[in-house]
């Protein structure tokens, strides 16, 4: 589908959604309490297909965080990038583990990285910081370690 | 929290494979829960080598983060590189020479092979035949010698920067190339008859670590990986770069999605890498190898992706820029990373003395898993 296509076919199936042009993919922000049933359409719609999710990451942009899901179909070809704000205090969105296997590790990651509550994850704890690490989340903006951090 | 060594109340015994293992290629650890010679499970901890990579290039320029990219995946650092120039010449427009593209893609080639040979001889040493690995670095170190002479390093070349690349190629690079295709040529066909065909090898990889095309893709496999698994995923042919939709190559399938397909799709292509190489060597264009661009890189304000297919799968470079010049946020989506994932779901219900043959045909460089 051409980004067109695709936007006609996400409107229908989440109204709320906003689009941003310009980049690399079609860029759609939602809300995180659409997520999980949005990202089950996405992925079960025979004309979507996205099946392939190739980067899961956040940004930290200072008065909130927002998800960044990257998308492909290994049918369609088609991409798109799924954006949503969360809350810089406690931040919290559904899994998606269940829907993209890979998501279980990247999303660790990102918990542990940015401080995300992924609601109903089976298996949420730090998979690169050492055990004991005390919740300090070291890719925020205001993480600051003056002792093993190398500024260039 | 790491589990010690000892039994759960199921009377399953625990053991850690790693962080110091010959078999994980560096510092990966693996917490293995075993019934009896079974896997119950395999949970990675990563980390042991995490130097927070991304948050490093939010302080460095678009030239300097460049050079960062060649310490993740070390044997394909030539292609991490360009991945990044690539993204920097897109965000600001910067037209590449055409000698500059062919360099970058000849280059691009033999490192892919370096790396699968670096991979089919470790691979085979792992499994307890030690003659390849000597076959194999045998050839790697020609190649080695044709990046040493132009890029001046053997490893982690940093040949590349935004336009172009550092400097022309050395005046004994296509001659040494010739030879050393004329020569590898016949010792791929080697490689086949020294190992594919042995009984004992065939067994220990033949239904062994299966990975379904369906689970390979919902683990956000890439490369060898899902192309071992029937999958067309070849970047290059996808969503091809530089001169690659000039070029003519095949993307290599195979559909028995365990360790062997995987096997068989790596050697197979090597043979593809020296047919590309064929293709440019005698036709690289004359003219400049480096565009002019400003001294100071500045992106537009926004969001750009940029991947590439490097030995191990798609190496996905995703920057956010305020307009500055450093990323105000970077995040490297690493083949390995993605891959490792579908180790514990392919180990399960597997006997221990497999793990190391499926590590083996993931191809995990440990360094690019932690970043």
């Amino acid at each position: 589908m051409t980004n067109e296509e695709l936007k006609i076919k996400i409107t229908e199936l989440l109204p709320s959604a906003t689009f941003e042009e310009g980049g690399d993919f079609l860029n759609i922000n939602i809300e995180s309490k659409d997520w999980l049933s949005f990202a089950m359409q996405l992925n079960s719609d025979n004309t979507l297909a996205f099946d392939y999710l190739f980067c899961l990451t956040c940004v930290d942009w200072k008065t909130h965080l927002t998800m960044v899901y990257h998308l492909t179909s290994t049918k369609f070809r088609h991409n798109i990038v799924i954006k949503s704000k969360l809350e810089k205090v406690n931040p919290a969105i559904e899994t998606v583990c269940k829907i993209w296997r890979t998501a279980e590790l990247h999303e660790r990651e990102v918990y542990e990285m940015f401080g995300v509550n992924f609601l109903n994850h089976p298996d949420l704890r730090l998979l690169i910081l050492p055990d004991g690490w005390e919740g300090r989340n070291p890719l925020l903006k205001d993480f600051d370690d003056p002792i093993n951090m190398i500024k260039l | 929290m790491v589990e010690e060594i000892g039994t759960t109340a199921d009377g399953d015994l625990i053991i850690n494979v790693g962080p110091q293992h010959p078999a994980t290629h560096g510092v990966l650890h693996l917490v293995i829960t075993l019934n009896g010679e079974t896997i119950k499970k395999v949970e990675p901890h990563l980390g042991y080598i995490h130097r927070s990579i991304e948050k490093m290039c939010e302080s460095l320029s678009y030239r300097q983060f460049i050079y960062v990219t060649s310490r993740m995946d070390y044997l394909s650092s030539h292609i991490n590189n360009h991945g990044c120039a690539l993204l920097v010449e897109k965000a600001m427009q910067i037209e590449v020479p055409a000698r500059a593209q062919a360099i970058r893609v000849l280059l691009d080639e033999l490192t892919r092979i370096a790396s699968h040979e670096l991979w089919w001889g470790a691979m085979a040493m792992d499994l307890g035949a030690f003659t390849p690995f000597f076959h194999a670095f045998r050839e790697r170190e020609m190649i080695n010698e044709i990046m040493e002479d132009t890029c001046g390093a053997r490893l982690t070349m940093n040949y590349i920067l935004p336009g172009g690349v550092l400097e022309d190629i050395h005046p004994d690079f296509v001659k040494k190339t010739k030879e050393f295709i004329a020569l590898f040529k016949r010792k791929v066909d080697e490689y086949f008859e020294l190992l594919t065909g042995n009984i004992i090898f065939q067994n220990r990889m033949k239904g062994v670590g299966i990975l379904s095309a369906e689970d390979a893709i919902s683990f956000g496999c890439s490369g060898p990986t899902l192309r071992g698994s029937g999958i067309s995923c070849d970047v290059r042919k996808h969503y091809p770069y530089e001169i690659y939709s000039q070029l003519q190559f095949e993307e290599v399938l195979e559909t028995g999605c365990d360790s062997l397909a995987r096997y068989l799709v790596r050697l197979r292509e090597m043979k593809q890498s020296i047919h590309i190489i064929e293709q440019l060597i005698d036709n690289i264009p004359e003219g400049d190898f480096q565009a002019k661009t400003k001294a100071v890189l500045k992106l537009p304000k926004g969001e750009f992706y940029q991947r590439v297919e490097t030995a191990r799968g798609e190496f996905g470079i995703y920057v956010v820029s305020e307009g500055g010049t450093t990323p105000y946020r970077i995040k490297f989506r690493s083949p390995g990373f993605s891959n490792l994932s579908a180790l514990d779901h392919m180990a399960r219900g597997s006997k221990i003395g497999d793990l190391v043959a499926m590590m083996g045909t993931l191809d995990l460089v440990i360094p690019d898993i932690d970043r």
